[in-house]
């Protein structure tokens, strides 16, 4: 283990700059990693999280900024040089071979002599692992293990190639409690030993619970480098203070929201459960009722279950306990009256390798068809209509939806689905990643179909929840904490801490 | 030195349009370094292919009855190809429409009015070859079974079957040993054209040609196809059936698949026998990646390689050079074509030291 110093930084990041067609992910980042650290690295999806460490690991390039490591100026082409560096980088999909064994797996891709021992292997991957107390069986295949298995090979992977700055991306997304202890205890053990470490994540109790440090960006910038013992002697939740700081808190937008006159209840969910990918409930018993005329918001961080709720709403993932109903219908039987705006605008939302024009039609081709042809001519002059009403920027309706830029493409999901005249629409993640701009003509649209129906927004974004709800469901760790009207002058006092689990604060 | 592929992270503009010319370039390029090896003048073997494949009416209409057979392939794996579906078993399709229509000839001859025998018979050797990619389609749609594997596999069990009838129940009394069926009668014969061997395949082919285009261009149902290829997560999300979807291309796939068969059997053989597997299934999957699953392209390619297939034989002939040269040298344009392709997405760098 490198021994200078134990204080000074071990990795200096400098205007780190990196973008993305159609994203700036970094925008002049400045980061520092100290030796024999537990470093947290706060924010949002999409906050570019990721895509620092990414090139901090040689993963990415950056097209401007400068790393020093111990003090030294570095420029990484590769993985392989930031590891010759001792950075290496655990990634939320492990990179492993499932078929090969555990000592396979660690030792791939390592020079070595051409014979392989492989019994001398497995003993060497048998010392390290006892000795850092990561439990494993050196001989077992990658598929027989589970997820917190796998982790441990990738951990020792990392130790094998004497990594002293170790970055992990969201480590404990994927594991169950327990498992989250014992990572816990290996990466004290790793800091006792002078090694670094980087830990991402967007859980708020962990990082107060394991880091030195911890730095909170939010699209793409450092909000604030702080310790947790500063914010704990500051407030009474610490929670709150960097909650806030990731979705940040500036004053609510003047968008003309004036009041319309609600209905009886127009969608009502009751008791309803869904389980996540991985089988545990993602969504606990959450009873809501949104009548028309009405915005309501569901507001948390992300990964507390909001996916899933919507996902289960519009039919794409089973419903384990209780109903959605529309109207008094099942909400399964009337999608055709329920438009969906999906946060993934690109993958899920459109069809980037087809034209503006057929991905007008991707939802409700039927009111284009006669017989078995569709009429692509009056589909043209429809979409033409609405790309000039959205000011859809787009020379014409023929070319490619990848060409769009995101706010651009977000626009045309949107006309797609206003067209519908829907009763219901359910909006996730709409503005993220847009320009002021887009934002505000996306804000404007659903205020717009609050007048005819009803809205449901799924955001992460205090302001924008603020600036358009009526309503607002906290969502944390899939069950309901309250539900606020946005009337009561004190709700953002409330909301901050109920982001954060803390029941009855401020 | 080290070459590095790198993954471009701007598609590449107008000069992808270079890229098909130069990888043929370099093909014949590679194919001028064979012939000299093999000891034949390039230049001359050149020409030679040339004349060989389009150098005269009569030789022009051999390349068409060559390509016949590689269009309907080349519409079968294309079609399935712009679902994502892999239709490698195209062959097997193939030679179960040539069983099904040589059934209806050899049984159902004299039960039919002869006007309506050939019809009957492509009727059969559609449903052959669409049975045939059912069971594949069936098994991806509903149980998420590997379509790759299983119509791969099911293209041997289709060619033992023919091997089957022709060496045992259907073989012919009088053929003393050769082995294949008995000939059909006359009224069970495709008609050929202009006293040459192009035959009905050829124009059911480019009926099928604009009828696929057609499809895909214009009706809901090749939308749902191109859409469920270029975006599932999307056309989940539109609520496209993608699981009937899947069975309903493999058949109409294993179909023009068998299409194939019966005319090959019905407008060539005249029975069924050995050489019906000839890898126009194989082909097939050429063609419809080199035309980039266009249905205008997959006629123009199967032309243009049943040309080469053509004049690489008369080569054979004419300057004695091995039989095997025509199969190399449509091996170097595959792999320089296709491997050309990976321009399209990566750039190339040259790292010294």
């Amino acid at each position: 283990m490198p021994d200078d110093s134990q204080s000074g930084p071990a990795v200096v990041m400098k205007a780190i700059y990196k973008a993305f067609p159609g994203v700036e992910a970094n925008r002049g980042v400045d980061f520092q990693i100290l030796s024999g650290e537990i470093h947290s690295l706060l924010g949002e999806n999409g906050a570019g999280k990721t895509t620092l460490m990414r090139i901090l690991a040689g993963f990415y390039q950056p097209d401007a900024g400068e790393i020093h490591v111990r003090g030294q100026r570095v420029v990484f082409r590769s993985p392989r040089d930031a590891l010759a560096h001792g950075i290496g980088m655990i990634h939320q999909h492990f990179q492993l071979v499932r078929t090969f064994t555990v000592t396979e797996n660690i030792f791939l891709g390592m020079a070595g002599s051409l014979r392989l021992d492989m019994p001398a292997m497995e003993r060497r991957v048998a010392e390290r692992s006892d000795h850092y107390g990561l439990a494993i069986d050196s001989r077992a295949r990658i598929w027989e293990l589970s997820v917190g298995e796998q982790q441990r090979v990738e951990i020792l992977r990392m130790l094998f190639r004497d990594v002293t700055i170790l970055i992990m991306d969201e480590p404990t997304a994927v594991l169950a409690p327990q498992e989250i202890d014992r990572l816990f205890a290996v990466m004290k053990r790793f800091r006792a030993e002078g090694r670094s470490m980087v830990f991402i994540t967007h859980k708020l109790e962990e990082v107060l619970e394991i880091s030195d440090d911890i730095t909170v960006l939010r699209r793409g910038k450092v909000m604030s480098t702080v310790r947790p013992r500063q914010i704990r002697e500051r407030t009474v939740s610490a929670g709150t203070e960097l909650a806030r700081m990731m979705v940040g808190r500036e004053v609510i937008l003047e968008i003309g929201k004036h009041p319309v006159k609600t209905d009886a209840p127009l969608l009502e969910v009751e008791h309803l459960s869904v389980m996540g990918d991985r089988g545990e409930l993602a969504v606990a018993d959450i009873s809501f009722r949104i009548r028309r005329g009405e915005i309501f918001a569901v507001l948390g961080v992300a990964g507390n279950g909001q996916r899933e709720l919507v996902e289960a709403l519009v039919g794409l993932r089973p419903i384990t306990a209780g109903c959605a109903r529309l109207n008094g219908i099942d909400l399964k039987d009337c999608m055709d009256s329920v438009a969906y705006i999906p946060e993934d605008r690109t993958g899920r939302g459109s069809i980037p390798d087809m034209t503006l024009l057929e991905n007008f039609i991707l939802t409700d081709p039927k009111r284009f068809k006669k017989g078995p042809w569709i009429r692509w001519k009056s589909a043209e002059r429809v979409a033409q209509t609405l790309m000039d009403r959205y000011r859809i920027a787009a020379p014409s309706p023929g070319m490619k939806a990848r060409q769009l830029s995101g706010g651009n493409l977000q626009k045309l999901i949107l006309a797609r689905e206003f067209f519908r005249k829907p009763r219901f629409l359910i909006a996730e993640q709409p503005t993220r990643g847009l320009d002021i701009g887009a934002t505000e003509e996306i804000w404007q649209a659903l205020l717009g179909q609050r007048e005819t129906g009803g809205v449901l927004l799924v955001s992460g974004n205090i302001k924008e929840v603020l600036s358009l709800a009526d309503t607002i469901l906290i969502l944390f760790r899939g069950g309901s904490m309250d539900i606020v009207s946005c009337d009561d002058e004190k709700c953002l006092e409330r909301i901050g801490p109920l982001m954060a689990g803390v029941k009855g604060a401020a | 030195m080290r070459l590095i592929l790198r993954k471009r992270l701007r598609p590449l503009g107008w000069s992808r349009f270079l890229i098909p010319p130069v990888s043929i370039l370099a093909a014949i390029l590679l194919g001028a370094v064979l012939f000299a090896w093999v000891g034949a003048n390039p230049l001359r073997a050149y020409t030679e292919i040339f004349k060989g494949g389009f150098g005269s009416i009569y030789n022009f209409s051999e390349t068409l009855v060559r390509a016949t057979p590689l269009i309907l392939c080349g519409l079968s794996v294309g079609l399935a190809g712009k679902m994502l579906i892999w239709n490698i078993g195209a062959e097997g399709q193939l030679v179960m429409g040539g069983i099904a229509g040589a059934g209806v000839a050899l049984f159902f001859s004299s039960a039919i009015p002869s006007c309506l025998i050939v019809p009957a018979m492509m009727l059969a050797g559609f449903l052959g070859g669409a049975l045939w990619g059912l069971i594949p389609g069936m098994l991806r749609a509903r149980l998420d079974v590997n379509e790759i594997i299983t119509s791969l596999m099911l293209n041997y069990v289709a060619i033992f079957w023919l091997e089957h009838l022709y060496f045992g129940p259907w073989r012919d009394p009088e053929g003393r040993g050769f082995p294949g069926t008995a000939m059909f009668l006359e009224t069970a014969w495709f008609p050929r054209f202009f006293g040459t061997r192009i035959h009905l395949g050829l124009p059911v082919a480019l009926m099928a040609a604009i009828l696929i285009g057609c499809v895909l261009a214009y009706t809901y149902w090749g939308y749902q196809i191109r859409a469920v290829g270029a975006g599932a997560k999307a056309a989940q999300y539109a609520r496209i059936p993608i699981a009937r979807n899947i069975v309903w291309v493999m058949i109409l796939s294993g179909g023009l698949a068998g299409l194939a068969g019966i005319s090959e059997t019905a407008g060539i053989h005249y029975r069924l026998q050995q050489g019906l597997a000839a890898g126009n299934g194989y082909m097939g999957i050429i063609v419809a990646w080199l035309s980039r699953l266009r249905p205008g392209a997959i006629v123009i390619l199967s032309v243009l390689l049943g040309g080469l297939m053509v004049g690489g034989d008369q080569l054979q002939i004419i300057l004695r050079v091995p039989s095997a040269i025509g199969l190399v040298l449509q091996g170097a344009i595959l792999f320089c074509v296709i491997g050309g392709q990976v321009f399209n997405d990566y750039t190339l760098r040259i790292r010294k030291g």
